[in-house]
């Protein structure tokens, strides 16, 4: 066990470091920040002192070497626009972009799970064929499409609901529904094939012929067995519960943690942007982790070897 | 009529999606017997007890009558069935492996059979589970029950599924080809385990197979089947003194033989017709050396040959009397 | 007979290093421990065993597609090539093996005369006409008509694309088949016919069959000799006739006892235990745990293939003793 942790915990490090410095490289290839965050019309003195104060003239592998210690220390850098710590910065964002992920998995979970179960149950009935259509819709539909049109039909036309910012719970409720529905399309697929390939075992037949009733069949036998593979799914959807929101805040103009790095990115604010790529690399590799846990809870052949055939 | 069989199956039917893939069986298992199945493949052997207990898919259409101790079960409700299915009834299948689900311990899956069919619960279950794990002969009982099948072989699996199915104390058990994905000295153990269950408990046995030494030692009684229907029935020991329709007698002319010179086998040509472009008439007369022109007109009724032993060919000496 | 002799395998071993487990120790499994045959042209060599004892391993060692661990295979005088190399491919022409499932065997996308004729493509022999005329001739060979050549697999017969599989290993003309349980798959009178077509295409041809299966009548219908495996080891070794009326090792009793029988009433010996994991190999005998005659020594000293009168072979420290009924 602590050799597979070891193992697992070594390989997420890897990750994580090697998107950090993908990101360093590319950003500062990319754009001079002092010219984007100082205006054109900055004389030529202010934007070399700006460039020398925050060390943007050393060689690219020193200043990645500042970089990479003072992580080590716990600084991740300064934001070049307003000079606060970029971890407060990124921090302060945070709840608000929670305030929308964690409904929307509530939603994706709530509405893809038993939308798959359901389908898989009544194979090619109309409501299988309905909610596999709907689905595929969800998730070929892009996120800033469906935000934009219910905006249009819910805030323009219909006026029911505002249609940005973040003054009250309302403005939570076409952004959560723009995030959870990709995701439930999503899920909903899974979940029904992973549903099918199971109903068609053996051993759900073995559980009818022992007078199981169906539905305790569906869910002692079937289900078990299915959230084995579904598991997959909901640890991306569990990992991206930072990161996933960027497209969303910004139609919706909400100041959560996406928002935060497009405008980061927008301006070449290194450290602010190099501080979110982090925290995403890191929720993504730890929920990972957990799935990979979690797959020796759930499936009981993947904890050990066949003990062998000795009687 | 024999109104004191256990089941009887009367002119029962299957069809899948408009095919027919069962086309009338007549059978009657008596209290405490063993009657074999014999066929190879898509000769329907199976479908005829999934049919029986209801276990066909939604597009399966069955139709005629599945009698258990007179009452016709077949499209009874489901709870109804869930109280046969296990309890009076019970069915073992192929390949033990993946016949038992993967996530639950092999206790928990027998127990669960106790609780439903002896209105048990908890550890008076679980020790329930551990007799019937000492009755089919698996060793370290106590541990294996918190075993999962992963972790046991194929024959001892066998044992699980055997176990399980007799928890309910049925009064029969089907077996579908339940050696079949077995080694062969794992077989004769499983075979000998079914004689002594059945010695100790007096329930009577189906056993299902495309093997008919399997059967023939197993069974007092066996049944040929050939494109879903039922072409000839015999006592064991009949059946292989003197088989009489043609398709039986070339199963056995295919078996090689272990003694004498050998020989090129006296294959059977051709192969089993496809259940959508069934020929009119008698489904085994295209490979059947001894056909004649009226074996393409009608489907053969069943012709007594002597007591207990009836063959479905127009060729046999008898005259026409449906089996009694 | 020996001067016919076509490949030769000598104390064959083959081990793998197993994972037990999430992260657990490696063990090493010992699948082949020490296995000598010798194939003639012309003659099949039947090799018997139940799942784990290393027939199907032992196969491809033989056609050198494994490469044993200690021990060598040499083919018409020369040693085996290594796999990859040109020399082994040119080989593959020389030698061909047959599987159980022949669905898994043929490319679904691939007509089978298509698929017949892919051994003569890869090792360039004729041009396209005369590759055209030979799928036809191999085609009817086995039994196929010629216009079934431009169907796919899936709308073939599990016994006709087995017929499939046979013509593609002969295209080439092999001197060798390596049949690994080629009929297990396949219902009782297709297997009949199988293996009479195996039977008649070898009479046909001369090449040598290694004809590995767990059915001893299969077995007895198509060997000249047969070889039963256990464990990884050959504990018996006669003609097929000998080793039924007459076998010598326990095992080989209890196999033969097993056998089912149409009309038999006799005695069986039932042995008890499940067949044993290469990975917890027993001391001495491998067969001991199992064994009704187990002595002593039995659990301390392995067995070696030994002469046992003519033309017979067992390894067994006590293959006379017989305290158990014999099963005819």
């Amino acid at each position: 066990m602590l050799r597979f942790l070891a193992t697992r915990l070594a390989r997420a490090l890897i990750t994580i470091v090697m998107v950090v410095t993908f990101a360093f490289v590319v950003l500062r290839l990319s754009g001079d920040p002092a010219l984007l965050i100082m205006s054109v019309d900055a004389p030529p003195e202010a934007i070399a002192a700006f460039r020398a104060s925050w060390g943007l003239d050393d060689p690219l592998w020193q200043q990645y070497l500042k970089y990479f210690t003072a992580i080590l220390h716990g600084d991740l850098g300064r934001s070049m626009r307003d000079g606060r710590d970029a971890i407060a910065l990124v921090a302060e964002r945070i709840p608000a972009t929670l305030a929308l992920t964690l409904p929307a998995l509530a939603i994706k979970l709530s509405i893809g799970i038993p939308s798959g179960i359901y389908a898989a149950l009544h194979r090619n009935s109309l409501t299988d064929r309905v909610v596999m259509g709907l689905a595929v819709l969800g998730f070929t539909v892009p996120s800033f499409v469906l935000g934009l049109l219910l905006v249009l039909v819910f805030a323009v036309q219909l006026g029911w609901l505002p249609s940005g910012g973040q003054d009250s719970w309302r403005h939570a409720i076409l952004p959560v529904i723009t995030l959870g529905a990709g995701g439930a399309a999503v899920l909903a697929r899974f979940t029904r094939s992973a549903m099918l390939e199971v109903l068609g075992q053996p051993y759900i037949r073995t559980a009818s012929a022992k007078g199981v009733p169906w539905r305790a069949v569906v869910r002692n036998h079937a289900l078990p067995n299915a959230a084995i593979p579904t598991v997959t799914i909901i640890g991306f959807m569990v990992g991206s519960l930072i990161a996933g929101a960027v497209v969303v805040e910004s139609v919706f103009s909400w100041p959560g943690v996406g928002r935060l790095l497009v405008v980061a990115v927008a301006n070449r604010d290194l450290a602010v942007v190099q501080c979110i790529l982090l925290l995403v690399a890191g929720t993504m590799v730890a929920s990972n982790l957990v799935v990979d846990l979690l797959y020796g809870a759930l499936d009981p052949r993947l904890r050990q070897a066949r003990a062998g055939g000795a009687a | 009529m024999a109104s004191d069989s256990l089941v009887s199956l009367r002119d029962l039917r299957v069809a899948f999606d408009g095919v027919p893939v069962l086309r009338g069986i007549d059978l009657d298992i008596p209290r405490g017997g063993a009657v074999g199945m014999v066929g190879e493949s898509g000769c329907g052997k199976s479908v005829t007890w999934l049919a029986a207990l209801g276990l066909l898919p939604g597009r399966a259409r069955v139709t005629g009558g599945v009698h258990l101790d007179g009452a016709n079960i077949l499209g009874a409700s489901p709870a109804t069935l869930d109280r046969v299915r296990g309890g009076r009834v019970a069915m073992i299948f192929q390949d033990p492996a993946s016949s038992l689900n993967p996530v639950h311990r092999l206790g928990t899956q027998v127990a669960e059979a106790v609780r439903l069919h002896r209105g048990v619960t908890g550890s008076a279950a679980r020790a329930e589970a551990r007799r019937l794990f000492d009755q089919v002969g698996i060793p370290d009982a106590a541990r294996r029950l918190d075993a999962y099948p992963h972790e046991l072989s194929g024959g001892q699996n066998q044992r699980v599924m055997i176990a399980m199915a007799l928890a309910g104390q049925p009064e029969l058990l089907v077996a579908d080809e339940p050696t079949t994905a077995l080694d062969v000295t794992i077989q004769a153990q499983i075979l000998d385990l079914l004689n002594r269950l059945r010695r100790e408990t007096g329930m009577a046995l189906v056993l299902i197979s495309h093997d008919l030494g399997v059967v023939s030692e197993t069974c007092e009684d066996v049944a040929v089947m050939y494109a879903g229907r039922i072409v000839e029935r015999a006592s064991a020991a009949n059946l292989f003194a003197r088989p009489t329709h043609p398709y039986t007698q070339g199963l056995l002319a295919a078996l090689p033989p272990l003694d004498g010179p050998k020989q090129r086998l006296a294959a059977i040509p051709g192969s089993v017709p496809d259940p959508r472009l069934m020929p009119a008439g008698c489904a085994f007369a295209p490979r059947c050396a001894h056909r004649t022109a009226a074996c393409g007109a009608e489907v053969p009724r069943p012709v007594a040959i002597a007591p207990g032993h009836s063959a479905a060919c127009l060729l046999t000496e008898a005259p026409e009397l449906v089996e009694a | 007979m020996r001067d016919a002799g076509l490949l030769e395998a000598k104390d064959l071993v083959r081990r793998y290093s197993m994972r037990q487990g999430l992260l657990g120790r490696i063990t090493e499994v010992t699948a082949v421990a020490g296995v000598s045959l010798a194939l003639e042209r012309g003659r099949t060599l039947g090799l018997v065993g139940e799942s784990g004892c290393g027939k199907s391993t032992t196969g491809r060692m033989v056609l050198g597609l494994e490469v044993p661990d200690a021990g060598g295979v040499s083919f018409q005088g020369k040693p085996m090539p290594k796999p990859g190399t040109p020399a082994w491919r040119a080989m593959r022409a020389r030698m061909q093996m047959v599987f159980q499932d022949p669905l898994g065997a043929l490319d679904r996308r691939m007509t089978i005369a298509e698929q017949i004729a892919e051994p003569l493509v890869i090792h360039a022999i004729g041009n396209a006409s005369e590759r055209a005329a030979r799928v036809e001739s191999l085609l009817r060979d086995v039994g196929l008509r010629a216009d079934q050549g431009s169907r796919y697999p899936h709308e073939l017969s599990g016994g006709q694309r087995q017929r499939v599989v046979l013509a593609r290993a002969l295209a080439t003309e092999p001197a060798l088949l390596v049949c690994d349980e080629p009929i297990s798959a396949l219902d009782i009178s297709i297997q009949a016919q199988v293996m009479n077509l195996l039977v008649e295409l070898q009479a046909a041809r001369g090449m040598a069959i290694l004809f590995i299966s767990h059915d001893l009548r299969a077995v007895r219908q198509v060997s000249d000799r047969v070889a039963v495996m256990y464990l990884g080891t050959i504990v018996e070794e006669g003609s097929p006739d000998a080793l039924l009326h007459d076998p010598r090792h326990p095992y080989t009793r209890a196999l033969v006892s097993a056998i089912p029988h149409p009309g038999k009433q006799g005695e069986r010996i039932v042995l008890q235990g499940d067949p044993p994991n290469p990975a917890a190999r027993p001391t001495g005998c491998a067969f001991h745990p199992r064994c009704p005659l187990a002595s002593v020594q039995c659990r301390s000293e392995t067995p070696t293939l030994r002469d046992d009168g003519a033309d017979r072979r067992v390894a067994c420290h006590h293959p006379h003793a017989s305290p158990i009924a014999e099963a005819a």
